[in-house]
């Protein structure tokens, strides 16, 4: 019999409500496993045993008592170490929030506190969200349970890790550019990333606001719609919340779609993929057409702009959205005495030399305050993409560089309305390859920037868009497939992406550890 | 070479809106709590927060704008203006950049007291944005800690700018005060200077006639457009202006200094001192990175929705005068004295003039009796404590011959004095109505005691009667001393 770490989180929360098993137990296997793996995955930043195990006792009390038990009652859940939590200390894996401890819950820790779950821990991300590796964070690197010389992906790479390294069976993530569905891919886990503004952003510390999506991370499609129906739905404290109600997912996830028609982009099977990859996303189009759907040929002529359009807008948003760091309200702030000094010293010294225009150009106090806090504080990734956006928002640069990319973002948008009139769904790969190296990307910002080449669609777009596994690698490295879908056609995707699922099994192995 | 120059003036005016909370959160704006505890984690800029428009703001923005006959376009939307500065805790300040929510109206202006012809100011926008918080620096130069109080951060301000169609400080002042009555009738803002309700920035430039211009049509010369901060009284407005014109014109004198040739220029007022002084221009930022808030939706404002806040807004001061006019029979002056006293008095007269049925007893009784004791006691009318109906029921007495005119403004006095009705003060003043038969005897024993005035006045000199009057009130005070007079006449002409 499977312990209960190898047990899905339907399968938990359901034995968890007949009694089977207690709340406790689950959490144990988490914490046990934790400290068996995670010192080699790296994939929690903070994880604390004690706590979790007393809301652990809290929801088997609440069972015992006969209380009403939430969807996700009595079951584990990592959330990625963006997400304020009341208490909590929120670094964004980076050194300006090192001690930042939010008076306060986000949307989505507030949601899964009132679906009952156990909240086990903070995973691990790039700084902010940039990066599509996990080498980005201020204090581990994360590691992908399949090879431990390899990238979880990024930015959600903790909570990809976490839960293939079966840590944790429900993660929650967030995917700006693909930042749930390319780790999710890389780790042979499901990642979705709902439809902007269906999950809450209230609490999640933003990197590019219009394109920032939360969303799941779990083992099954089913469980993904589980975690999914606990997180979304309209939050009042967010503007760019959708309105309409969410409908559940979960209880249809099971049910085939019938006359289903997929849609097949040429162009994502062109140049720059590799071969194994394209036989297993090709494979899995064939698996569809095996059950039944149809398949369709769509055009998606503005798609290849896709990166270069969201490397003009996220880092406009970011280089805005992270000027709050700047040590003065809280976060990291430099030395303020050694600070003073120096700038006496330079001072006096420009005065010395008679040079005035060096004096005048010595910085006030509080510029340097600024300077100083802010350059110490943020990694280098953070820094160049707040140096782009503030480059690219400058007067004279603005109609240039932003206005044309929201421009051409409104093609890529109508390419997809125009492409959904035809087909339900659109398949195709996740990233170009299986896992890289650590350390291969690293030192190449712009190669690492088109590991987004097939996720940046969805995130300008706004739609709904999940990673599944299909295929293994010669190395054993885990390969995955991207199903898109219309705005709030969440539940037409999930059983999509289920039907595959239940014909296959590639979710099944996990890696060894 | 003889040289004249006009003062261009154009002014910014930042209201705070009278809603119960901020901008984009639920805190208050009430002024005066202790620092920091009117805050949460969208006004304290914490990681993660996010705004939520308050709509009452808009609506607020919307009554301005038909007002100050703006146009009010269907899409508006929020820009992010980023600049740093520690009282600014998300590091932009959330405003309206391009598609501000009003734009392109007028303000019209006169001065009764003719000190420049009636005007038409145009307004280019106003727009809405968030407050920043206030910093309190260490004036001792001793290092001391700058502190932060991020109470008014989030206050929605609406930012009025006039187009530099203002000619002069009276001209400015003038503006100024119909901006402020205009936006008290409304109940936009309170307008309260003290507590930074509305704040003013004014830029001023001259404009110099070389004696060139009307020769060939050339433009006249104009001196470097300087933005004055910092104003915080009507008065302050008036002299931080006077002061700019004579500095640019003295400095033109000396540099020949033009626009172009020099950038806008920030100079703070410092009022004890009566200058302006050059900011630092490190402090500015040329290049706001403005960009449209993702965080916040665009906001679409129907026609259908301009109408219903028109339908339901108060009546405006300009209209209001014109109808004391029509109406109530009252002259401009009147009109323009009770209007500008604010809408407290001018609801007051309304109320008066309603029980009374006449205008303009009430506006003299207003102008004369109420607003010289408000004045003289420093008071506000509430404060004042005389109720509308007593005014009224003041003045109803003295129409109906109940209470002698001569005696009417002792009648006030102790009526404001001791809270009491006019029939309780007639009554402590031992004032009663003379009965007409007893009048009569008493008119006719004067004259019968004065046969000399009786013979001037049958000689053609009415006026001699006027002696008797003072007679009969020493006999019985109560006299009135126009039915005294008209009895007494009336004698005369019998006899």
């Amino acid at each position: 019999m499977a312990t209960p770490s190898e047990l899905t989180a339907t399968e938990q929360r359901r034995r968890f409500e007949s009694g089977e098993v207690s709340s406790v137990e689950l959490t144990q296997a988490c914490v046990d496993r934790v400290a068996a793996v995670d010192d080699r995955v790296g994939a929690f930043l903070r994880f604390d045993a004690e706590k979790a195990l007393a809301q652990a006792a809290a929801c088997d009390a609440a069972r015992a008592e006969g209380k009403p038990l939430g969807p996700l009652a009595g079951v584990p859940v990592a959330v990625k170490d963006l997400f304020c939590q009341e208490g909590e200390i929120t670094t964004c894996a980076s050194k300006i929030l090192e001690n930042f401890r939010s008076p306060y819950d986000s949307t989505v820790v507030d949601r899964l506190k009132q679906a009952g779950a156990v909240l086990l821990g903070r995973t691990n991300m790039d700084e902010f969200a940039m990066g599509g590796s996990t080498e980005n964070s201020a204090y581990q690197t994360s590691r992908n349970p399949w090879d431990l010389e390899r990238s979880p992906g990024g930015s959600s790479g903790g909570a990809a890790a976490c839960v293939a390294a079966l840590e944790a069976p429900l993660s929650v993530g967030t995917d700006t550019g693909g930042s749930i569905r390319q780790p999710a891919g890389l780790c042979g886990v499901v990642g979705m990333k709902p439809t902007y503004g269906r999950v809450s952003r209230y609490g999640l510390v933003a990197f590019a606001s219009s394109l920032d999506q939360a969303g799941p991370l779990a083992r099954t499609v089913e469980d993904t719609a589980l975690l999914y129906d606990a997180l979304a739905g309209h939050d009042p404290r967010d503007s760019t919340s959708n309105p309409s109600p969410a409908e559940p997912c979960a209880p249809t996830v099971n049910e085939p779609l019938k006359g289903l028609k997929v849609g097949v982009v040429p162009e994502h099977f062109a140049e720059g993929l590799d071969d194994e990859v394209r036989a297993a996303v090709e494979a899995a189009i064939e698996t569809y057409r095996g059950l039944g759907a149809e398949t369709v040929e769509v055009d998606l002529p503005h798609a290849k702009y896709g990166v270069a359009t969201y490397y003009v807008i996220a880092p406009c948003e970011a280089s805005s959205n992270l000027s709050r760091y700047d040590g003065v309200h809280y976060g990291h702030r430099t030395d303020e005495a050694a600070m003073l000094a120096q700038l006496e010293a330079e001072r006096k010294a420009a005065l010395a030399s008679g040079d005035a225009e060096a004096a005048d150009a010595i910085d006030t106090a509080l510029v340097r305050l600024y300077r100083q806090s802010r350059s110490e504080g943020f990694g280098p990734e953070v820094k160049r993409r707040i140096m782009l956006g503030a480059y690219a928002l400058s007067a004279g640069y603005y109609d240039a560089y932003y206005l044309k990319a929201l421009k051409v973002r409104r093609l890529i948008r109508q390419d997809y309305d125009r492409a959904f009139e035809k087909v339900d769904l659109i398949a195709g790969p996740v990233t170009a390859a299986p896992a890289f190296k650590l350390g291969e990307l690293s030192e190449d910002p712009l190669s690492m920037y088109l590991v987004d080449l097939y996720t940046v669609s969805a995130n300008l777009a706004g739609l709904p868009a999940i990673s599944l596994p299909c295929g293994k690698s010669k190395a054993g490295l885990p390969i995955g497939m991207q199903l898109m879908a219309p705005p709030l056609a969440e539940e037409k995707l999930l059983r999509g992406a289920r039907m595959y699922e239940q014909a296959t099994d590639w979710h099944q192995p996990t890696p060894d550890l | 070479m003889t040289a004249d120059y006009t003062t261009i003036i154009g002014l910014e005016v930042h209201v705070q809106l009278a809603t119960r909370s901020k901008l984009f959160c639920a805190c208050s704006t009430t002024y005066g709590a202790e620092p920091n505890t009117q805050v949460c984690p969208v006004c304290l800029g914490l990681p993660g927060a996010l705004p939520v428009l308050n709509r009452e703001a808009v609506r607020l923005a919307i009554e301005t704008g038909v007002a100050l006959n703006l146009e009010i376009p269907e899409f508006t939307k929020w820009d992010r203006k980023q600049y740093f500065y520690p009282d600014l805790p998300k590091g932009y300040q959330t405003s309206q950049f391009d598609l501000p929510i009003t734009q392109h109206g007028y303000l019209e202006i006169a001065d009764p007291g003719g000190a420049f012809e009636p005007k038409r100011i145009r307004i280019l926008r106003a727009h809405l944005e968030e407050d920043a918080g206030k910093s309190t620096h260490d004036e001792s130069k001793a290092g001391g800690d700058s502190l932060i109080d991020l109470n008014r951060t989030g206050t929605p301000l609406l930012e009025i700018v006039s187009e530099p169609d203002l000619r002069s400080a009276a001209e400015a002042k003038a503006y100024l005060s119909e901006l402020k009555l205009l936006l008290t009738y409304l109940g936009v803002s309170d307008c309260n200077m003290q507590e930074g309700s509305l704040r003013v920035d004014a830029n001023v430039n001259l404009h110099i006639d070389e004696g060139t211009a009307a020769v060939d049509g050339a433009k006249p010369t104009a001196t470097p457009i300087v933005e004055v901060k910092n104003l915080n009284s009507f008065r302050g407005v008036e002299r931080a202006i006077e002061y700019e014109a004579q500095r640019q014109w003295r400095e033109w004198q000396e540099t020949r200094r033009k626009i172009g040739d020099f950038p806008k220029q920030t100079r703070g007022w410092d009022d004890a001192a009566g200058v302006t002084r050059a900011q630092r221009h490190k402090e500015e930022s040329s290049d706001y990175r403005y960009f449209p808030c993702p965080d916040l939706e665009p906001v679409t404002i129907t026609p259908e929705r301009v109408d219903e806040v028109r339908a339901q807004m108060a009546e405006l001061p300009a209209a209001l005068r014109t109808r004391l006019e029509s109406d109530f029979g009252l002259p401009l002056y009147d009109a323009d004295v009770i209007v500008n006293q604010g809408r407290g008095v001018a609801d007051y007269f309304l109320s008066v003039a309603a029980a009374t049925g006449d205008g303009k007893q009430t506006a003299n009784w207003i102008t004369q009796h109420v607003l010289r004791t408000m004045n003289a006691q420093e008071v506000s009318l509430d404060e004042l404590g005389l109720p509308a109906d007593r005014l009224a029921g003041l003045i109803k007495k003295i129409a109906d011959g109940e209470l002698p005119s001569a005696r009417s403004r002792e009648t006030f006095d102790l009526m404001v004095e001791k809270n009491l009705s006019v029939d309780g003060a007639m009554a402590e003043l031992g004032i009663e109505a003379v009965d007409e038969s007893e009048l009569e005897g008493l008119c006719q024993e004067l004259l019968a005691a004065n046969p000399k005035i009786v013979a001037d006045v049958q000689g053609g000199n009415d006026k001699a009667v006027g002696a008797l009057i003072g007679q009969a009130k020493k006999k019985n005070p109560n006299a009135d001393p126009g039915k005294v007079r008209a009895i007494c006449l009336g004698l005369i002409a019998k006899m």
